[in-house]
């Protein structure tokens, strides 16, 4: 029940942090950070798929409603969050996953995180930005996009988890 | 039916998967349509304070160049009016044109929120319904054309931006007459295409752009651009011609909705004689 309302609060938090601080930080015109992806993948693993896309769901329609953009952003959540639980049974660390554990970097080292969420994030802004584009006639222009943003992303949510210390 | 229902929830991952996109899909397609009445957009009430929470910080920091503008601006019209009462008054015989009689109302509005990074951008307007704000008016900057009513809410209103590459505007070079459309390709929010412009006429660079007035979303004459490049290939039917925008859509923090009192007249004569095809 603790963890519960932790993810509520931490709800809003990243829904503020992405409406009112990074919507207007856009680097190079290209650049997106996209820190809302960081609340589903950092979720508890023993989450299931059902209630991982409900809250997937939820906060892409609540980023949507910020960015005018209906839709959008929920559309791409949904498939993260499908993703996510897959791809968490496909890379276990040896040992598995114990007892109400989190994806972290400070529980599983900088490595196994690095291959757990970037190419979470990758698909997540690729299904984004050409969905954005209607199409893939900017094919070129929007792939700039897709990997200026990831890497963007994925630089804030790393050194964001890097300053979280270590549990044990 | 058992069988059925155990079908379901062995399989309700997929199947929560498969609901949960069609309907976000649904809500793209309905969002994309031009003057869709959507609820939850940035109009929506507790996401527009927010957002102008958000967009006070950052005006206040850029207070100094909005005084500026707008001081400039307004010298400028006071200049126009000096102008206006200098000529002679109407002499009798002669009848006021009807149309131009009150023919466009404005109705000033702040930015509550904007983007130019995406394709398709948005801007969100601390004015809506109750101010008269109606899908499907005007909006221009201090500068030149800004883009158009997309849907309302009470008190907000969300505007298409010129910056997003599915509107378009119908538009004029004031120096040769020619008709054309603007439209952005979606790269950089400082430049707009003109696309259809005959091979026979003869653009510059530094003509003046300006809206046509043929689809009474825009009254006529509203900059829109100065032509940067044009550039005619071998076998092209048409210009391919670039615009520096009048507007800086980066900077943008105040706007007017124009209220276009004949509109409905225009599109209810044009729907009668050439059909409801536009």
């Amino acid at each position: 029940m603790r963890t519960g309302l932790l993810y509520f609060i931490l709800f809003f938090v990243y829904v503020l942090v992405q409406v009112l601080l990074l919507k207007n930080i856009v680097l190079f015109n290209v650049a997106f950070c996209f820190l809302y992806i960081a609340f589903i993948l950092l979720l508890p693993v023993e989450i299931s798929a059902v209630m991982m896309m409900l809250i997937g769901f939820t906060i892409g329609f609540t980023i949507d409603i910020f960015y005018s953009s209906m839709g959008l952003h929920a559309f791409a959540s949904v498939i993260t969050a499908f993703l996510r639980n897959y791809w968490l049974k496909l890379i276990t660390p040896q040992g598995g996953y114990d007892v109400g554990a989190t994806p972290t970097l400070s529980e599983y080292g900088a490595g196994w995180f690095l291959v757990y969420f970037i190419p979470l994030v990758f698909i997540h802004l690729t299904v984004l930005f050409f969905i954005e584009a209607s199409g893939f006639s900017m094919a070129g222009y929007t792939l700039l996009k897709i990997i200026s943003s990831v890497m963007f992303t994925a630089l804030i949510i790393f050194l964001l988890q890097s300053m979280i210390p270590k549990r044990r | 039916m058992e069988r059925l229902f155990r079908f379901i929830f062995e399989y309700r991952a997929f199947f929560t998967f498969l609901f949960l996109e069609i309907l976000c899909a649904w809500m793209i397609i309905e969002n994309n349509q031009y003057q869709s009445t959507t609820y939850f957009n940035s109009s929506n009430k507790v996401a527009a304070s927010i957002l102008n929470f958000s967009q006070g910080v950052s005006e206040y920091v850029s207070l100094r160049t909005i005084n500026r503008e707008l001081s400039a601006e307004n010298a400028l019209l006071r200049t126009e009016l000096e102008r206006k009462a200098a000529t002679p008054p109407i002499t009798a015989g002669e009848s006021i044109d009807s149309s131009a009689v009150s023919r466009y109302e404005y109705v000033s509005a702040k930015v509550v929120s904007n983007s130019t990074e995406f394709y398709k951008n948005y801007i969100t307007i601390d004015k809506g319904r109750l101010d008269g704000i109606m899908p499907g008016m005007a909006a221009i900057g201090t500068e030149g054309a800004v883009g158009k009513v997309k849907s309302v809410s009470d008190h907000f209103a969300v505007l298409i931006s010129l910056l997003n590459t599915s509107d378009m505007v119908s538009s004029m070079i004031t120096r040769t007459g020619h008709f054309g459309t603007a439209q952005w390709d979606g790269r950089n929010p400082r430049l707009i295409n003109l696309r259809y412009i005959p091979r026979h006429a003869l653009p510059v660079v530094g003509d003046t752009v300006v809206t046509s007035g043929y689809n009474a979303v825009f009254p006529q004459g509203v900059r829109v651009g100065v032509i940067k490049r044009c550039t005619l290939s071998e076998e092209a039917i048409f210009w391919d011609i670039e615009l520096e925008l009048a507007e800086d859509f980066g900077k943008l923090s105040f706007l007017e909705i124009i209220k276009s009192n004949l509109k409905h007249e225009q599109d209810s004569i044009q729907n009668i004689t050439i059909g409801n095809n536009r």
